[in-house]
Formats: structure tokens, sequence, C-alpha cells
């Protein structure tokens, strides 16, 4: 090249597998020098910054049919490169899910949705991450494919740690896959931002199924309030197998806020975040509720 | 330095043909190689949507992908949009209403609101604000920004 242009990332071979096999061969010849692109919007940030440096990059986006998002039955199942943006667009999403067209509206800015994938976020597993945080209070398994075959992961598995999960450097996630709840149910995601667009402070999301007027079953999972989410297993003991009354709403927030294990930095305190889970579990509580009597209720305002 | 790659790309109906290093980023692509600097880098970070260009029709920050990804790709900056010398309704209603004052923004604006316009025909002003998240200005307060896309769509 005659010119030398401005560059802000270390050197890569780039490769554009049109297949998950080839992509796989690739992973499984670069090892730990190589990385997946989807999105780019978790990774080229690192990269402009030089905290990541892949000596390979494997750009899956123009692989075939990972951009599928269909109901299979009794689940929803989002090829590895559906975006934030199909999701906060999706009908079916809205109807069978409202508590992913929530975590999607939150997520970023429309530029960032219109790249950013669903299987990305959770393979990046930032613990201010909404996808992660979301998902944990559904049914979700995460597909993987390795060159050994493929095989499916709760994502409460899949999770391990702060950026860190079960997958092997040769295998890439291929989908994700939801139980959809029977109805009479409905889910909510709230979450808190310090400016418009930024990752959460903190963040609930609470999905409910009913049974008559009392919750057969509750999940209750928190972004941002740990190293990977976490799911309030003893607030959602105290609300499922009964009618929410208000005491067992406090009871629950205060068991979401012993539940909660954050940690100080520049969006806030200790004590701070603490106090907001407990105010996001009862909006969060409250609009899954409503929605799971069949009210249409808005959890953000534009 | 990694082998280069083979891109084509349709910027603003012109296709364009270049051999580039595949950690170009596409904002600098658009600048440096092909002498669009309508596009602006304001953050360089991902943060602040100066950068924003259309790729096949979606807003995305130009600095937040790499050139060669945008290989068959047709692209749509702030250059494409004004038609024999008028001015396109988001860029008039920038101008009637003035929503900027330095400058630095208005691509990124311009390209976000263009989107937004595309996808919705009268957006409510809340709207218009959720749309425009991902692009900072230091300069107008926003008000304005937003009273100008008002006016785009209206005239439309
Ligand atoms: C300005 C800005 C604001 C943001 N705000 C938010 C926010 O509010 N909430 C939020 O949750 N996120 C936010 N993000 C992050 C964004 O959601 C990312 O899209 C997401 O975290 C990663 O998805 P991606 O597809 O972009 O992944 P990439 O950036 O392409 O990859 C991220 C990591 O995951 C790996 N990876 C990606 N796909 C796969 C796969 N299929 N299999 C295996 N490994 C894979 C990559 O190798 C890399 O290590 C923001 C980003 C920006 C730039
Ligand atoms: S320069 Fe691209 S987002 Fe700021
Ligand atoms: S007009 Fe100056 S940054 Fe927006």
């Amino acid at each position: 090249m005659a010119v030398e242009y401005r560059v802000y990332p270390a050197a890569f071979e780039y490769f554009a597998p049109r297949t998950v096999d080839e992509a796989l061969e690739l992973l499984g010849r670069y090892g730990d020098e190589a990385k997946i692109l989807a999105g780019g919007q978790s990774l080229l940030p690192m990269m402009k910054l030089r905290i990541a440096g892949p000596r390979c990059l494997v750009d899956v986006n123009r692989i075939a049919g990972l951009d599928l998002l269909r109901r299979e039955g009794d689940r929803l199942e989002i090829g590895a490169l559906c975006r934030h943006a199909d999701m906060v667009e999706s009908p079916l999403v809205r109807d069978l899910l409202p508590i992913m067209t929530d975590a999607a509206r939150q997520t970023a800015d429309v530029q960032v949705r219109h790249r950013g994938t669903v299987a990305g976020s959770l393979a990046h597993a930032d613990p201010a991450g909404d996808w992660p945080a979301a998902l944990m209070a559904l049914d979700a398994v995460v597909r993987i494919a390795g060159l050994g075959g493929r095989r499916t992961m709760p994502l409460h598995e899949f999770i391990v740690d702060a950026y860190s999960t079960r997958l092997d450097a040769a295998e890439m996630v291929v989908g994700v896959s939801i139980g959809i709840p029977a109805k009479p149910s409905g889910g909510a995601y709230v979450k808190f931002e310090k400016r418009a667009g930024d990752f959460a402070v903190a963040s609930v999301g609470v999905q409910i199924d009913l049974e008559g007027d009392r919750c057969r079953s509750v999940a209750v999972s928190l972004g941002a309030l740990g190293p990977t989410p976490i799911r309030a297993r003893a607030a959602e003991d105290v609300v499922r197998e009964a009618a929410p009354s208000a005491d067992r709403v406090d009871r629950a927030a205060e068991l979401v806020r012993e539940a909660a294990q954050p940690f100080a930095d520049t969006r806030g305190s200790v004590e701070y975040k603490r106090h907001l889970a407990g105010v996001l579990f009862r909006r969060a509580f409250a609009a899954a509720l409503d929605r799971a009597r069949g009210r249409q209720v808005e959890t953000i305002h534009l | 330095m990694a082998s280069p790659v083979q891109i084509r790309v349709t910027i603003n109906g012109t296709l364009h043909t270049h051999e580039v290093e595949p950690r170009l980023l596409l904002v600098h692509y658009l600048r440096e190689v092909c002498g669009l600097t309508g596009t602006h880098v304001g953050c360089e970070t991902s943060l602040c949507g100066a950068c924003t260009v259309l790729v096949d029709g979606k807003a995305v920050k130009s600095c937040t992908m790499f050139a060669v990804q945008a290989d068959g790709c047709a692209l749509t900056t702030i250059e494409g949009l004004a038609v024999n010398g008028d001015l396109h309704p988001v860029q008039e209603g920038f101008w009637e209403r003035h929503a900027l004052q330095c400058g630095y923004c208005t691509p990124g604006m311009v390209m976000t609101a263009v989107q937004l316009l595309a996808d919705r025909k009268r957006p409510t002003r809340e709207e218009i604000a959720h749309a425009l998240r991902g692009n900072l200005c230091r300069c107008t307060g926003y008000t304005h920004i937003i009273d100008a896309v008002e006016h785009a769509a209206a005239r439309r």
C-alpha cells in the first residue's frame, strides 16, 4: 500500500467464512489467537483501545441461516446473527416474551442495535449486559457448535464469571433457545441508566406465570448487581404459589436487596445500587403482573 | 501487516473498489481512502455517533465497523443526501430550525434522523429523542435538533 492510513486496532488476518463448519475450522486452526466477530459492538471498542488484539478475526456475519428468528413448538429460536434491532421490531417476540422487547429497546442506541447480536452479548458476558440479565429470568439455553459436534447449555451454567463463559476457544454460539411460557404469563425488564444509551447502573427482570390470581412460578434476575446476572431465588420463593400481596412484595424486595452483590464504581456506590435493586424489582414485578393479567404496560418512557 | 483484502463498496450510488488492510475502520476508509470527509470522527470510542452512516439502509457507527465488512454493501453518507443541490428534508429542517452550532455532530445527527424517518412517518418528539440517543451534541442542547426532525417529518 502506497499510503499509510490511520489505524487504531493491531493488525489481524481477516476471514469471512460462509458456513459454521468453515468458521469452526478457522477457530480450530488459530486457537486462542482467533476471535469471532459478530456485531463488533463490544469487540471493536476493545480492539481500538488495544485491550483486545486478536491475530485472527473470524467474521461470522456472512454465514447464511444464522439470522433466523422463529417459533418452533414451545420454544423461540434465535439465530446467532439476530441483532438487538431485530428483537425490538419482532411482533412475535413482543407477543410471546415482552420482557425481551423491553431488554432490546433499552440496549444501547439504534446504531449499536443495528449491529450488536443477542448471541454476542451472551458470549461477551458483560456483568452489566442487558441480554444476560433479561434472559436469566427465562428458560434460556445456549446452542453451541464445535468441531466435535453440537451441544446445548442452560444460560446460568454458560456464564461463569464477569466476561467469562464455558465456551471453548474452538467453539461458537450458533443460537439461543427460549422456552415460551404458557399463558397467562407476563414479564418485564426494567433498567436504570445514568445517561441515555449507557450500560445499566442496575437492572431487574421478572417473569411471572399465573394460575388464577396466584403466581404459579416467578423468576427474578438481577443485572449489573454482581459479576454475573443473579437469580434472586429467595425473593422468588416469597411470591411463588401465592396471590401477590403488598406484604409479600415488600418482603421480596427486601430479599432482592440482600441477593444483590454490587460493586462500587463510577455508576454508584454499593448502598445506592442495593437500594436501586429493590426499587427496580417493584417496578418490574408490577409491570410483569399487569402484563400477565392481559394489560398493556410500558416499562420505558420514551 | 496482514494481507490486504479487496473490497467493492457502493457509496452514494458510485462503486468503489480498493485494497484495504483488514484493520482499517470504515470511517477512515470513507474519509481518507475515498476522500469523503463529511462523515466526522468525534469520540473514536463508539459513543458519540458523529460517524453515523447508512449501511444497506441501516444507521451504524462507521468507527465501529471494519471497511472489509462493508464489502458488497450499499452505503449512504451525508454527501449522498442532497439531490442536484436540493437539500434532503432533514438537512432543510436543520437549516430552518437552526439545529447546529459548531456542526461537528451534524452529519451523524442527520443520518440517524434520515433512518428514523425512513421507518416512521410522523414520530413524536419523544420518539425522536429516543432515536437520537446514540448521537451526542455538545452545543445545541438538542431541542432545536428535535425541532428540525419534526420539521422534516411534517414536510414530507
Ligand atoms: C455505545 C455502546 C453502548 C452499549 N450499550 C449497551 C447496553 O446498554 N447494554 C448492553 O447489554 N450492551 C451494550 N453495548 C454492547 C452491545 O450490546 C454489544 O452488541 C454486545 O455486548 C456484544 O454483541 P456483538 O454481537 O456486538 O459482539 P462482538 O462485539 O462481535 O463480540 C463480543 C465478544 O463475543 C464473542 N462472540 C460474539 N459472537 C459470538 C458467537 N456467536 N459465538 C462465540 N463468541 C462470540 C466475540 O469473539 C467477542 O469476544 C453497547 C455497546 C456500545 C458500543
Ligand atoms: S466517532 Fe464513531 S461513535 Fe464517536
Ligand atoms: S452542533 Fe456542536 S456538537 Fe452539535
